[in-house]
């Protein structure tokens, strides 16, 4: 553990606090639908007329079926993007169609704002394709989640009515007036610090020492040369040159870490120079990234005229974000056993970061890294800047944990918030009970309608990864995609399914997931992940919008004080983490345990 | 009636309470309870693998898939019994009201009036039969008085040993089935048919026949479902888990079948499945033993959430009688002669408030008088003249409100006096009632003065409103004196709010207004003219003594006539409530210890570093399994008595109820079963089982 993790940290948390206020009221001036500097109104409103957007409010139905057809004309126009990219233009370097089952995989990736990438960015994706398909999902997908969250905070707030807003009004109002300024203002200092921004070609480099390896020596149909005593023959690859790779980077980097988003341009994402080229790209990559998530908290507080109760959550939200983090520093900085059993030093010192930096960018050092995967992996941004499979296995545990603790820790744009509300829900249901009174949240009965969502929402994510995990772990498809054996290769497969049903996208690596059976599986775990915990989600709220509003009293639970924030936290873990806790048996604790590196 | 309080496992109770457990095994009744049913499969699985074990080779030892199956046959049993113990205590006490259900003879008669009759069985009695019941007679049928009075013994029912009249029309012509009347007739019209009856109903709720669900009960046991449903994919998917584990680590086996149904039944909330049906129905069974008959487990929940008590003043907030506490005479009179005036007029009085100013008077030392020596005549009270005194010689004394004794002072050209119109607005201030006393002698009107008429606050009813606020609860006076007089009672007896001049309208209008801002209202009420604001009302507690009408608006029936029980009432309910959650945070709290009793005893042999989770330090993969599942099994005996008595109620505000609750049972609920399985794997291995 060292003072610049900590120190980091701090700065972190206190930039983004400094944000959560102003940000929050913007959002809720935007969820009022307040009519914005007379010349954006009228764009607003021509544009939506244009559109034959009709102006009324919608009921939960109306307004789930709106956001569902939305969302397949997306997925659909993506995969078409994908197969025909071969045949339109600003694709420099001829890529052909991406496969079928890949081109389906990513479109509901980015369709539903998990952005998991089977695909490496550089070598399959045209920038027509990484433009206009994933750029502009990376933009509607965390709108439509912005409005989902919406819904679920009129619903509380609002009484006695079904209406519930105008999905389409939402949509335009998130984009244009929050997702757009900050995205081009964040891409603008990007590029000042070096992140790239054109439609050049890929450059070829000769570089300043040729690469030299040794490779088996193939025939011409691309089998391996064996010699005379049946081994493989080898011979010497040297390499001069090498492709680097160009594009509109800074665009689309942007908006990749503001929608919680995490798809990168490049394979190696926000590891990469070009996306993110030095420290103060790094800080405010993850301060992007935690912004819109921490500020509908607050937003939501705002609107059912109780802050008090934004802050709650937003506190809950900290502390286990705290917590984790200074966990995952305290694995990495703790390096690994087995090389310190060959006499090693792991220490840090002002000559070396120490610790395990296996995987992980020397521009970044250990904080820098572990801070920005925490980030990524408590929202559902998923972008990394080092590679989660060489970490400690402890080390990899913690942001696999933050991710099956439901993405509520700040969670993904809108649906964090979302999710964090079904818990509150859930805690305030068991909690409400204890103090004598059935179950009420700023004001709303919990009733048995609103629980059959709430489980369903709870509920989903975890049948989906374990059932995926399962179905991985026996199938002979799933096993073939392992790069390791055993309790390590049990984390890969279950870090897959928990990052896709959980719209997160980060991968462990290590995984060779671009094959019809992950993309396939993978692509529905997304799916259902995204819209069967949407739609239960919606008619909460239109259950809840329904209801009267109870005026608090001091015999109502109160739902803002350090007491709530417990059972909360108690909550998340109880009903929520619990559940993975076999699983985490069997793989990180179980290789964390061994006396040798499992893999 | 007397009441035998019965120990919590009284051996009269016991019994059929083990045989009830086994007659629950039917799946059908399994069925209604989800959690429970799927221990019901999962026993029936394991039972079915013991039994493949002891006959060919099983996935383990016999004995082991013995000792499971027949621990989780324990698990199903134990929560059969605390539903039956709930039930049969429930029954018990409706089991005196039954037995007074014996079969009567009635004389029903033809028509509505005293005339020749017909000997039938009570139990042929129809809606709408006319009987006469005479003295001596028991009442063969709820029912409300059409013609007569007469005494009526209702012990049975109330456990009150005084007599109550019950008579034709007004707010005391219901009689109950069972009670006896004691002395004169009454002609009553049935209300009910046979096995409806007010003591039918009763017994049929108390004894869960026609129990249903509360809202509340269903919106948890979606909530346990769901989480049964979850830890149920969370055991079935770890058999692919260890097949997996098994192959990546070339050692052990997978995982059997036992443990994993041994697992499950550790995960899902056994503890408060098996006992959410018995809190239910003790919370019924508590309300009975307060003397309050619940009409639905529904009612009982609405008491714990209620927000606005309204509570009539007389009786509830104030002893029924006003009583004269001061004389205050006119200017140029004497004291004296205004306590001798005041006594004279009262003499014939025999209303409670007539009888105080009596008593008030001797303290002057008065002679003691007798009435037939004064040649008095009475003038009694009046609708009309709203006054009452007495005519002597030459004299007429005169007391009642003042301002029907300011009409009657003008009609005999009298005067009255500035001083008295001060005093009189002095008391009314002070939330007493004034009555003014003023004579007539020998021809020259006067007024003697004041007499101030206390309402009595019973005592220690402003500490119970306190109680009250802090729990979150606005307390409402309902009266019909005017505001001054209201206000200052109010402030007495520190209410909340008051509602003056009160009339059944406005008194349907202030829960309707109160209903509107979201709050749930709760009120006692009797007469006839109640019963719509006792219908609307969200908990309406209808007085025994009261019309059938009340009775029937009503949602609870208070058989002692108790006003303040309303805030018994609330406090049941909340208990009710407060004891489903805590034992459903202790039941999922727990299932942390039981992770780490049974995963490493799963695994072991696949990884043997697993050992290290066995923090426990438990002595056998198969002492942990056993152990986990012997805890999981008794904690549901062990929590019967918190079940069936509920969780300690104390009147403080939600925050520290709250602190408190989830120390004991969430930070509980994570340590008790670690000491627990610690235990029972300690005495199992002393047993040299292992």
């Amino acid at each position: 553990m060292t003072t610049e993790f900590f120190v980091l940290l701090a700065v972190l948390l206190a930039a983004l606090l400094a944000t959560v206020r102003p940000l929050g009221r913007y959002f809720a001036w935007i969820m009022e639908g307040r009519p914005a500097w007379a010349p954006l109104a009228a764009v607003e409103t021509r544009l939506l007329r244009l559109c034959g957007v009709d102006d009324g409010e919608m009921d939960w139905r109306q307004y789930g079926y709106a956001l569902l057809i939305f969302s397949a004309i997306g997925t659909v126009a993506l995969y078409a993007l994908q197969r025909l990219q071969g045949w339109l233009p600003l694709d420099p370097q001829h890529f052909g169609a991406v496969s079928p089952d890949s081109s389906f995989n990513t479109a509901i990736s980015f369709v539903t704002n998990t952005n998991w990438q089977g695909y490496a960015g550089e070598s399959t994706m045209s920038y027509l394709t990484q433009m206009l398909g994933l750029a502009v999902q990376n933009f509607l997908s965390a709108a439509s989640g912005i409005a989902v969250a919406f819904v679920l905070i009129r619903g509380l707030a609002r009484h006695s009515t079904r209406l519930l807003g105008n999905f389409w009004k939402d949509l335009y109002r998130i984009t244009a007036y929050a997702l757009l300024p900050i995205s081009f203002v964040l891409a603008l200092v990007l590029v000042s610090q070096g992140v790239i921004q054109n439609f050049s070609a890929y450059q070829n480099v000769t570089t300043l020492e040729p690469t030299t390896y040794a490779a088996p020596k193939l025939d011409a149909a691309g089998q391996p040369v064996k010699g005379a005593d049946g081994q493989v023959v080898n011979q010497t690859v040297i390499v001069p040159q090498q492709t680097i790779a160009m594009g509109p980077v800074a665009s689309q980097e942007a908006i990749k870490e503001l929608g919680t988003n995490g798809g990168g341009f490049f394979n190696a994402n926000s590891a990469h120079p070009y996306e993110n080229p030095n420290a103060l790209t790094n800080f405010l990559e993850m301060l992007a990234v935690l912004l819109i998530p921490a500020a509908l908290v607050y937003t939501f507080g705002y609107a059912v005229g109780d802050t008090r109760q934004g802050w709650a959550l937003l506190a809950a939200m900290a502390l286990v974000f705290a917590v984790a983090v200074t966990l995952l520093a305290a694995a990495e900085h703790q390096g690994n056993p087995a090389i310190g059993a060959l006499g090693v030093d792991q220490a840090h010192t002002a000559l070396q970061s120490g610790g395990n930096m296996e995987g992980k960018e020397t521009r970044f050092g250990i904080a820098a890294s572990v801070l920005f995967d925490a980030v990524t992996t408590a929202t559902s941004c998923g972008a990394v800047n080092s590679m989660i499979d060489s970490y400690t296995p402890l080390g990899g545990m913690v942001p696999m944990a933050l991710i099956q603790l439901g993405e509520v820790i700040f969670g993904g744009v809108g649906s964090g918030l979302a999710g964090m509300l079904v818990f509150a829900l859930v805690a305030v249901f068991i909690g409400g009970l204890m103090v004598g009174r059935t179950p009420e949240y700023v004001g709303k009965k919990i009733e048995a309608f609103d629980m059959k969502m709430l489980s369903i929402a709870v509920l989903l994510m975890p049948i989906l990864v374990l059932v995926g995990t399962a179905l991985a772990a026996v199938l002979p498809a799933g096993v073939a995609g392992l790069a390791n054996p055993g309790a390590h290769g049990f984390s890969e497969m279950l870090y897959a399914f928990t990052s896709a049903a959980n719209n997160n996208g980060s991968a462990f690596a290590g995984l060779s997931a671009n094959t019809p059976f992950y993309n396939i599986l993978l692509g529905v775990a997304m799916l259902l992940g995204r819209f069967a915990v949407i739609v239960p989600i919606l008619a909460l709220a239109g259950s809840l919008a329904a209801k009267k509003r109870i005026p608090p009293g001091s015999g109502t639970m109160p739902t803002h004080g350090a007491l709530f924030i417990s059972l909360l936290i108690g909550t998340l873990f109880l009903v929520g983490a619990l559940n993975f806790f076999p699983a985490w048996a069997l793989g990180p604790i179980v290789e964390q345990l061994s006396p040798l590196p499992v893999h | 009636m007397t009441r035998k309080t019965l120990t919590l496992f009284d051996r009269s109770l016991v019994r059929p309470a083990l045989l009830e457990s086994l007659r629950k095994l039917d799946p059908r009744v399994q069925w209604r309870n989800p959690v429970m049913f799927v221990v019901y499969i999962g026993s029936l699985f394991t039972s079915a693998l013991w039994v493949q074990a002891l006959v060919s080779r099983g996935e383990a030892p016999a004995w082991f898939i013995g000792a499971v199956t027949l621990w989780l046959w324990f698990t199903v049993l134990f929560a059969n019994f605390a539903e039956a113990l709930a039930e049969s205590r429930a029954r018990a006490q409706a089991a005196s009201l039954r037995g007074m259900k014996k079969t009567v003879t009635a004389k029903k008669l033809k028509e509505a009036r005293h005339g020749p009759w017909t000997v039938v069985p009570g139990d042929n009695l129809r809606r709408d039969d006319i009987v006469l019941i005479e003295a001596g007679d028991f009442v063969p049928c709820d029912g409300q008085v059409i013609e007569g009075v007469a005494s009526v013994d209702e012990s049975a029912i109330t456990g009150e040993s005084a007599p109550v009249i019950r008579e034709s029309g007004g707010d005391f012509s219901a009689v109950t089935g069972g009670t006896r009347v004691l002395s004169d007739w009454v002609i009553v019209r049935c209300t009910a048919d046979p096995g409806e009856s007010f003591l039918d109903r009763m017994i049929a709720l108390v004894e869960g026949a026609k129990r249903r669900k509360t809202p509340n009960e269903i919106a948890l046991t979606i909530l346990l479902v769901a989480l049964t449903l979850v830890f149920l994919l969370v055991t079935a998917t770890l058999l692919p888990f260890s097949v997996y584990s098994v192959n990546a680590a070339h050692a052990g086996l997978p995982v059997t079948l036992t443990v994993l149904v041994a697992l499950l039944v550790c995960l899902i909330p056994t503890t408060i499945g098996g006992l959410l049906s018995a809190i239910g129905v003790a919370g019924m069974g508590r309300m009975l033993l307060a003397n309050v008959v619940a009409t639905s487990g529904r009612a009982i929940e609405a008491a714990g959430d209620v927000d606005v008590l309204l509570l009539d003043k007389t009786g509830t907030i104030t002893l029924g009688n006003r009583q004269a506490t001061a004389f205050l005479p006119a200017p140029g009179v004497d004291e004296k002669d205004l306590a001798d005036a005041a006594q004279l007029a009262s003499l014939a009085d025999e209303t409670p408030e007539g009888r105080s100013i009596v008593v008030l008077a001797k303290r002057f030392a008065l002679r003691e008088r007798q009435v037939h020596e004064l040649e008095a005549s009475f003038v009694a009270f009046s609708a009309h003249t709203r006054m009452s005194g007495v005519d002597l010689p030459q004299r007429q004394i005169r007391k009642g409100a003042a301002d029907a004794m300011r009409a009657w002072m003008e009609s005999q050209s009298g005067s009255y006096p500035q001083a008295v119109v001060q005093a009189v607005d002095t008391i009314s201030r002070r939330g007493s009632t004034p009555l003014v006393v003023a004579e007539v002698y020998q021809g020259k009107p006067r007024v003697l003065g004041v007499i101030e008429l206390k309402d009595i606050v019973k005592g220690g009813i402003k500490e119970r409103f306190a109680q009250l606020r802090r729990m979150g609860i606005r307390t409402v006076m309902i009266t019909g004196d005017n505001r001054l007089t209201a206000a200052a009672i109010a402030a007495e007896a520190g209410v909340d709010d008051f509602l003056a001049e009160a009339t059944p309208e406005n008194k349907l209008e202030l829960i309707r207004k109160t209903q509107a801002e979201g709050r749930l209202v709760a009120m006692t009420g009797d007469g006839t003219n109640d019963a719509p604001a006792l219908a609307q009302a969200d908990v309406a507690v209808a007085m025994h003594s009261g019309t059938q009408a009340a009775k029937e608006a009503g949602n609870m029936v208070d058989l002692d006539s108790n006003p303040t029980k309303l805030i018994e009432v609330v406090e049941i309910g909340k208990q009710m409530l407060m004891t489903r959650g805590a034992l459903t945070t202790f039941s999922i709290a727990n299932d942390v210890a039981k992770y780490f009793a049974i995963l490493p005893a799963a695994f072991v042999a696949t990884y043997p570093q697993l050992g290290a989770l066995n923090i426990m330090h438990l002595t056998s993969p198969d002492s942990a399994i056993l152990s986990a599942v012997i805890f999981n099994a008794l904690i549901i005996v062990a929590l019967i008595p918190l079940a069936l008595k509920g969780v300690r109620y104390r009147a403080l505000g939600a925050d520290a109820v709250l602190a408190r609750n989830l120390l004991i049972y969430g930070l509980g609920g994570v340590a008790v079963p670690f000491i627990g399985i610690k235990l029972i794997d300690l005495l199992l291995t002393a047993m040299g089982w292992y």
